[in-house]
């Protein structure tokens, strides 16, 4: 089986790729207990400035670190300009998508998407319709997971347009390796990542609502115990703009404020880490302590931005997923760069009897689901496991999808316990995109790690890690 | 700046000076319980600390007895009481967690550090490791913070909000301590029975012991200890010194509402800096006492009304 595993690192005959020529050959010639002390200051380092996420399901306010590792994850600059343009391809379409749903709906009509499948979607918001974001942008920011199967070919495995996260990791990781380990980034030309939150900022101004000249901007968390609390700290802080809670905002007459110690200060831009439902009590869900009462009535009179806007959820549903390649087609009249996993939807009859007849193989997806719950993965499941998840596929089959398993690429990585050493771990890559009056991203992305033996699951909820992402400059 | 920023920033810097306060009280009071001394005044000294924070009853819901230990036990590891050391570490570790982008990086570390070093103790660990040790540790740890906020921050309106907050409790706390002792020490209002171990202990804990020296260079009287902690501008922590504090800062950070506020820190400290120990003491120091922690209480009510407010 692992000899169907692409090996980031090393070709089939074991030697380093070129671009990890220089990396392995730096490893090779490092001392161990150097290398050891290196690890143990980077885990000190990330807990004392409280780089850490909370989990749900633990003890409330319980707090994680996401172990780090320091092998990097290394892209070839040629490499990356294809996925790059991939990317801009598919979250341009995406937008297009977006736009035309909540408008004339083409795509519909043309009966190239099942109109239910859209119109009767969850996170469908009928509230969207006929309104206009500035520029037309819907998903502003943009985290789209990327794995490389067994053939060497990048995959979309899913396109997150709602409240992406993990770009502080990769800022984090860059910073951590360029403390510990310097001579690395003069062997190498690595390309820089820190000015993310500048790129992020500059994009939701050029989205402030028409006439604005200078923006406020802030940043919605839902608060402390939320498990990315972190990131919302730390890209306020790096951006310079006010990090809000749902209490801190107000509106009055359709127009958003903020309370400070000197009154009420206009908001602009709202770039939300808050989902849909929570936004706005008034118009979603009413028992929402987090939102801001009448803020979609803010944001239907065009007097605020949201970013990412409302109902951008319709896109990257894994019940839409299978479309995409047909909305780059529709939309830009252009053949999809970024494969899409091969995906079988439930609903249809003939799909679902090959996915009960071939369960042990196959990953299985609820619709809805995101961050690695309620998923099963066939190959790594117990029979017993198995026969639970087909009971509960039988009883909905509309609410899940089915993907063949792929063949996650490798990547050395550093392991602790019994086999501690050196060994090969699955990985993925999140780039992220941002849409504004261009689309722009920062060199690479968080490469997340999974680090149980064999496992596919690269989430940090289950256990995942994440690694530096170097794209190697030409 | 945000109303909630300003919010957990005050309580941050409240919960912090709070902890130290506490660890100089108890520390005192431990090493006055370790010179000979019978039941019944190890019972009221103890005891004492309990009703300086209004805390007898939530006491008694766990202890039959108050003793050293027992009270130990509960104001300073115990986190189901909110005014132990542990839980106010705790407080201002998750005040400073909501705001920690308005905070600088080592100020952050240095209140993060200090929780997650306290979370690795609990009471007989701290009980192994010498009480005196751990209060000399919560002490150390609360300067550290204060140096590198003072060292590190921006003076801005979010260090106004800083001074406030430990300026407040501070004052709070002064006054507590005085009143409650003044009581244990001079039950019959007898001047004769001064106790100089008690007094000297009462000093300390306000770190004023040096300083009454330096200042009186004379014996230990109960009436220049109240003049010290109340009424010198340049004892840290007096009454005048903290409520000269509080008037400034809440200059530096005056909004549309917040005139009757400011008005009254000013009176407040005006009254302090133009009073005369024999009036307060004619007066009646109890009284007196009283009156100002309800002073400092309505000055907290109107600042959390005039600026940390997130209700519109």
């Amino acid at each position: 089986m692992s000899a169907a595993f692409f090996n980031e690192m090393a070709d089939a005959a074991g030697r380093p790729r070129p671009h990890y020529q220089a990396y392995a050959d730096w490893l090779a010639a490092s001392a161990a207990e150097r290398i050891a002390r290196k690890r143990a200051e980077a885990d000190i380092a990330f807990r004392r400035v409280g780089i850490t996420f909370a989990v749900y399901g633990e003890e409330a306010g319980a707090e994680r670190l996401i172990p780090f590792d320091i092998i990097p994850r290394i892209i070839p600059a040629q490499e990356w300009r294809g996925l790059q343009a991939g990317l801009r391809q598919r979250v341009r379409a995406l937008n297009a998508f977006l736009h035309d749903i909540y408008h004339s709906q083409e795509i519909l009509r043309a009966g190239l998407i099942p109109r239910e499948q859209v119109e009767n979607n969850a996170q469908f918001r009928p509230e969207m319709i006929g309104v206009d974001p500035p520029g037309g942008i819907y998903a502003h920011i943009a985290g789209v997971d990327i794995v490389r199967a067994g053939d060497g070919e990048a995959y979309v495995l899913e396109d997150n347009l709602r409240v992406p996260s993990g770009v502080s990791y990769m800022i984090e990781d860059r910073r951590m390796m360029m403390r510990l380990f310097p001579e690395l980034f003069s062997l190498h030309k690595i390309a820089p990542v820190q000015h993310y939150p500048d790129m992020l900022l500059e994009n939701l101004r050029t989205v402030a609502p028409r006439g604005v000249v200078d923006p406020t901007v802030v940043l919605l968390t839902p608060g402390a115990y939320n498990s990315a609390y972190f990131e919302h700290t730390f890209l306020a802080q790096q951006m310079g703009v006010e990090l809000v809670e749902g209490r801190d905002l107000f509106v009055l007459d359709d127009v958003v404020y903020m309370r400070t110690t000197q009154g009420k200060q206009r908001v602009d831009v709202i770039y939300r880490r808050l989902d849909d439902d929570f936004l706005d009590p008034l118009a979603f869900r009413k028992d929402s302590m987090l939102g801001v009462p009448g803020l979609l009535s803010a944001y239907r009179a065009g007097n605020v931005t949201l970013a990412n806007a409302i109902g951008t959820g319709v896109a990257d549903d894994k019940s839409i997923y299978p479309y995409v390649p047909e909305m780059i087609r529709f939309y830009l009249g252009e053949k999809a760069l970024l494969n899409n996993v091969p995906t079988w939807m439930l609903r249809k009859p003939d799909d679902l009897a090959y996915v009960l007849a071939h369960l042990p193989e196959l990953v299985v997806k609820e619709v809805h689901g995101a961050g690695g719950y309620g998923m099963l993965v066939g190959p790594a499941s117990t029979r017993a496991e198995i026969e639970d998840f087909r009971a509960r596929i039988i009883a909905a089959p509309e609410k899940y999808i089915a993907q063949p398993t792929l063949a996650l690429s490798n990547c050395p990585t550093f392991i602790d316990g019994e086999f501690a050493g050196i060994a090969p771990r699955h990985i993925d890559l999140r780039p992220f995109v941002l849409s504004g009056s261009s689309i722009e991203m920062a060199p690479g992305g968080l490469t997340r790690v999974a680090l149980r033996d064999g496992s596919l699951v690269v989430n940090s909820s289950q256990g995942g890690g994440t690694k530096d992402t170097w794209v190697l400059e030409d | 700046m945000l109303s909630r920023t300003a919010d957990h920033l005050y309580w941050m810097s409240r919960c912090t000076e709070r902890a130290e306060n506490l660890a100089r009280l108890l520390d005192v009071t431990y090493q006055m319980s370790l010179v000979p001394q019978t039941v019944d005044a190890e019972e009221r000294n103890w005891g004492a600390i309990l009703a300086l924070n209004s805390l007898e009853s939530a006491f008694a819901v766990s202890f039959d007895r108050v003793t050293a230990e027992n009270v130990l036990r509960f104001m300073v590891a115990d986190s189901h009481n909110p005014s132990s050391i542990i839980s106010c570490l705790r407080s201002a570790r998750e005040n400073a967690r909501a705001v920690r982008g308005t905070l600088t990086a080592e100020m952050w570390e240095s209140i993060n550090v200090t929780w997650l070093e306290m979370r690795t103790q609990n009471f007989d660990s701290i009980l192994a490791g010498g009480v005196s040790e751990f209060f000399d540790w919560v002490k150390r740890r609360s300067a550290m913070t204060r140096g590198v906020t003072f060292g590190t921050m921006l003076q801005d309106e979010a260090l106004s909000f800083i001074h406030l907050g430990g300026k407040l409790e501070r004052a709070d706390n002064t006054a507590r301590i005085l009143d409650v002792k003044y009581h244990v020490l001079r039950p019959n209002g007898d001047e004769e029975t001064t106790d100089f171990y008690q007094w000297g202990a009462l000093l300390r804990s306000l770190s004023a012991f040096e300083v009454y020296r330096k200042v009186y260079r004379d014996v230990i009287t109960p009436a220049r200890v109240a003049e010290l902690l109340m009424l010198r501008e340049d004892m840290p922590r007096s009454l005048r010194a903290c409520t000269a504090g509080i008037a400034r800062a809440l200059d530096l950070v005056a909004n549309a509402q917040s005139a009757e506020t400011v008005r009254r820190a000013g009176l407040l400290s005006a009254q302090l800096r133009y009073a005369r120990l024999d009036d307060i003491m004619a007066h009646g120091l109890h009284p007196y006492l009283t009156d100002f922690m309800d002073s400092i209480f309505d000055l907290g009510e109107r600042i959390n009304s005039d600026f940390l407010a997130t209700a519109s």
